[in-house]
């Protein structure tokens, strides 16, 4: 924080050695810098400067007392010393102060062996204290399901309480009371909300903020410290994995800089929490008549081998199909597709949430970000289209959080109210049949203020636009700024007519000379595209001849054979219902799954069990086209193994040529080297034409997938679980349209669509759109209801 | 101070017409004084009017609608009020009576007034009556009123030369 950009530099000396600083630094940046140790408690790089904590107190020559070198300026000719009589006396003064009041219970606290505290008394602590006082004792408070507190330990030195106001931009903890009494919380008994709280796990220098569910389960010099990859967004946060005994204990944020910095959201750190979940399947299982039996690996692949044999026998080999999770790792997507090739079908697709495709011809070699992550923070205007951001990648929202607070201009279109940390510079909120109204009001402002000229298609479909103010300050923050960009968001992308939004967001991006960058679903969706696990596009992207079917083209066909790779379509795919229908109708449904459920064990056939991302080695790239490799880290549960593995000895049972890999590095080489030199080009809008879109009339139903049930591991993480964050199977509507419908708080309601009708609690919810209705995806009551398939009809039950 | 994302859903919460018009209007003379852009420079008096306006004390609600009010961080509002000793945010009686037992005081005798104010309502300094009429607030340090030790302070009013009986008649006054 607060590095002052200018280009003087000076010259100090700290112990005796000559440094060069920029002036205006302060003296602990530069001590940082040149790898100079100085205590310090409260000072993090991060955050804004308190100077409370007075532990990195240092010499300075001139001055009359020690100063604090997280708040001392750096000046020509500054001697400072950092171990003379004075800097130490004043250090060990303070760290007596600090232990006045912390208790002596080191051997019960989660932090003892990582405590910054624990680790500055042994070099600045005194034996025993001259202070015979009572301790303070402070009554804990229970903040929500992943921090735990023990407040008697705080220190005061406001790091949480910075991170909440600086960083994740919502103030939620506070110092309240005085003197003695002052102490760290809430206040009121409230769970702590942001997405990225538990950074402040790591930020808190002493135990008195810890992980709940890691709490008493290990002691720090018990586990092995290892890398691994977050599965859970496209930003593919760096971690490091905290092993003991080959079990994932803990999850906390590695540095990346250009990545995630040094943060980690919510989801990413206690997602782990799922892997060891009793839904775990732990060894292979064949359905012999109805039954499910466990067997061992030979078993299941050989029924795999010859009961799809036997299918392509008498079927054409389009009568097999793959659907896969987008973060599955580019080597299992990469092998999955080449099997399912092998094969003879083009049937693979990992596109789970998306429904309209019918511009994929027209895509890019991949869809990405059209900027490096870090390329966010300097953006001087951006316009979000159906994007939840905040929730849906929020590392990302951190970067645009602070371009914000730098006087960026963000706007959004969006279908809910959600709500962002940063003031918005324009916000739309409406139904989904009026997103593209909305997005072709910007488009028609800025033709109007450029003269631009757009495709015949489109100017027809401008005539009728009636541009308003919002329109046009949109419109006038994007266009012939420096540095600004259009996002296209999962709300967007999910869209019934997605294909249409994105020619309007190409099209703005590209007279508005603006950026277009694509936040992509899954881990991996960028893997997915490059390593062919799409059904129009072979390996690097390259076009394909003989399309395959995508998935709602393998379900509407009623394929004979399926193959699943990490996932639970019932839930993840946008038309769950149909997912499942689909697949219990199949001759064979095999399943290459961590979980197994209820549902699962319905449709599926053979079981395979795999490997979660932290046991598993493999690649991600990220949205910005970050290729990532990371070493599985922890076990695989059970039988479990790494899926590319299982898919490596499947292509040997099938006989197929070219499956001799030794391990996932030489996967991942060929992969490479199929795919090629590339570089990510989203500057083309995708469609060249523009079919009409036909507004639906009645109540709109959206769907999003709240933040922590993206994926299967998510669902079955507790904690996570535990936050509001998840999928809750209500119907969100707000109170003049429930009004209207005759509904009530914690009523039921039924809702139709087509030939399917369920009932609802119904939950007021301001953020919804009038006449629209709102549910959560992944969610099994739910599924039956898509946001893709027009209005619904609402009525009290 | 930095101020961003007050959370929609807890804004949504909120009730309203917790503040009386009266105690609007009165936040409003001060907020006058300030910038428009510096409000939360008049949360001082806006919690002394929210207090006023609940008799003696502030509550969560009370103390949310000044957030919201003043657009800060409720828990901004919370270390506030809970750093300020004239701020009470525990409830109790509506008369806050406050001894001053600081060293001239106590040398004129302050003890005796301590205790005799004990004994007269039967409740310990830091309570208040059961009939929510009279608040002991906590021993007072010295409220620069030397001069006229023994002394105390009731609802914002000097008594100074204080004796048991003259601490009947002030007392025994109040409503």
């Amino acid at each position: 924080m607060s590095v002052v950009m200018s280009e003087d530099q000076i010259t100090i000396e700290v112990d005796g050695k000559e440094l060069s600083a920029r002036k205006g630094q302060m003296i602990i940046e530069v001590t940082d810098a040149n790898d100079i140790y100085i205590p310090r408690f409260c000072y993090h790089n991060k955050l804004s400067i308190a100077a409370n904590c007075r532990m990195c107190l240092v010499e300075v020559e001139k001055a009359p007392k020690a100063l604090p070198a997280c708040a001392t300026p750096v000046m020509e000719g500054m001697k400072i010393k950092t171990q003379s009589k004075a800097a130490v006396e004043a250090q060990k003064a303070i760290m007596e102060f600090l232990l006045i009041n912390h208790p002596l219970d080191c051997p019960i606290c989660d932090q003892g062996g990582e405590c910054e505290l624990q680790d500055l008394a042994m070099g600045y602590g005194q034996d025993v204290s001259r202070y015979q006082e009572k301790k303070r004792v402070v009554k804990d408070k229970n903040i929500g399901p992943l921090i735990q507190t023990d407040l008697t330990r705080c220190i005061h030195c406001t790091r949480c309480v910075r991170f909440g106001e600086e960083v994740a931009g919502l103030r939620e903890m506070g110092a309240t009371g005085r003197g003695e009494n002052m102490t760290i919380g809430t206040y009121i008994e409230k769970s702590v909300d942001s997405e990225m709280s538990g950074n402040i796990i790591d930020l808190c220098p002493v135990g008195a903020l810890t992980s709940k569910p890691f709490r008493y389960s290990a002691r720090t010099w018990e586990l092995i410290q290892r890398d691994t990859i977050a599965p859970h967004d496209c930003v593919g946060s760096n971690m490091h994995a905290h092993i003991k005994i080959d079990r994932l204990k803990r999850v906390v944020p590695a540095n990346n800089e250009a990545i995630n910095e040094v943060w980690l959201s919510d989801r990413d750190r206690f997602s782990y929490e799922g892997i060891y979940s009793d839904d775990r399947l732990t060894t292979p299982m064949i359905k012999k008549n109805g039954e499910w039996q466990e067997v061992d690996w030979d078993v299941a692949l050989t029924e795999v081998k010859n009961k799809l044999a036997n299918i392509l026998s008498s079927q054409t080999a389009e009568s097999f199909g793959v659907i896969a999770s987008p973060s599955s790792t580019l080597e299992e997507l990469y092998l999955l597709q080449k099997i399912c090739r092998a094969l003879g079908s083009n049937n693979i697709d990992s596109r789970l949430r998306q429904s309209d495709l019918s511009d994929q011809d027209d895509a890019p070699v991949f869809p990405w970000l059209g900027m490096p992550i870090e390329y966010m923070e300097t953006l001087n205007s951006a316009l979000l289209i159906g994007s939840n951001i905040r929730k849906e990648q929020p590392i990302l929202n951190h970067r645009l959080r602070k371009a914000a607070l730098r006087g960026c201009q963000v706007s959004a279109i969006n279908m809910i109210d959600y709500a962002f940390n940063y003031d918005l510079a324009n916000k739309l909120v409406v139904s989904p049949n009026h997103m593209l109204d909305e997005c072709l009001g910007v488009l028609k402002a800025l033709v109007d203020e450029t003269g631009a000229s757009v495709p015949q298609s489109i100017t027809d479909k401008l005539a009728g636009i009636t541009v308003s103010e919002s329109h046009k300050a949109i419109a006038e923050s994007l266009n012939d700024v420096e540095n600004s960009a259009v996002f296209f968001g999962l709300g967007a992308n999910s869209h019934q007519a997605s294909s249409q939004l994105r020619t309007i967001a190409g099209l703005i991006a590209s007279i508005s000379n603006s950026k277009l960058g694509y936040l992509s679903e899954g881990a991996n969706s960028t893997g997915a595209w490059l390593s062919g696990a799409v059904p129009h596009r072979l390996v690097g992207g390259q076009k394909n001849a003989t399309p395959g079917k995508s998935i709602a083209e393998m379900l509407d066909a009623g394929l004979n054979a399926y193959f699943i790779l990490n996932t639970e379509p019932e839930l993840d795919y946008w038309n769950g219902a149909d997912a499942q229908t689909a697949l219990s109708n199949a001759e064979m449904v095999v399943a290459m799954t961590p979980y197994i459920s209820d549902a699962m064990k319905d449709y599926a056939d053979v079981l395979l069990p795999i490997a979660v991302f932290a046991e598993t080695s493999g690649s991600y790239m990220n949205v910005a086209g970050e290729l990532q490799s990371t070493n599985g880290v922890s076990a695989p549960v059970g039988e479990a193994r790494p899926a590319w593995k299982v898919l490596r000895v499947l292509g040997n049972y099938f006989d197929l040529d070219g499956f001799d890999y030794v391990t996932s590095t030489d996967v991942l080489a060929e992969a490479l080297t199929a795919i090629g030199d590339i570089t990510p080009d989203n500057d083309k809008h995708w469609a060249e034409t523009f079919s009409d879109n036909t507004q639906s009339s009645g109540i709109a139903c959206i769907k999003d997938v709240p933040m922590n049930s993206v994926d299967a591991i998510c669902r079955r993480s507790k904690p996570l679980q535990a936050t509001s964050d998840i999928a809750d199977g209500k119907l969100h509507v707000n109170s003049s349209t429930a009004a209207s419908l005759g509904l009530t708080q914690d009523g039921m309601a039924n809702v139709e669509q087509d030939d399917n009708a369920i009932q609802l609690t119904v939950l007021f919810d301001e953020r919804v759109p009038d006449n629209s209705v709102y549910l959560h995806s992944a969610n099994a009551a739910t599924n039956s209801i898509n946001a893709s398939l027009g209005s619904v009809k609402v009525s009290k039950v | 101070m930095l101020r961003f994302g007050i959370n929609n859903l807890d804004m949504a919460e909120v009730k309203e017409n917790i503040l009386t018009q009266h105690t609007i209007e009165e936040i409003d003379k001060w907020l006058a004084k300030y910038p428009a852009d510096r409000k939360q420079s008049a949360v001082l008096a806006a919690l002394r009017e929210a207090q006023h306006q609940n008799k003696g004390y502030l509550t969560p609600e009370l103390m949310d609608a000044v957030a919201d009010y003043l657009g800060m961080p409720k828990i901004a509002v919370y270390e506030v009020a809970s750093f300020y000793s004239m701020l009470e945010t525990k409830a109790c009686g509506r008369h806050s009576v406050s001894i001053c037992t600081n060293i001239s005081c106590m040398l004129m005798g302050s003890d005796a007034i301590v205790e005799h104010i004990e004994k007269k309502y039967s409740i310990k300094i830091g309570e208040s009556t059961d009939d929510g009429r009279i608040f002991l607030k906590q021993e007072e340090e010295c409220l620069a009123a030397c001069c006229g030790g023994p002394m105390m302070m009731v609802d914002h009013v000097y008594y100074e030369n204080l004796t048991p009986e003259k601490v009947d008649e002030i007392l025994d006054e109040l409503d």
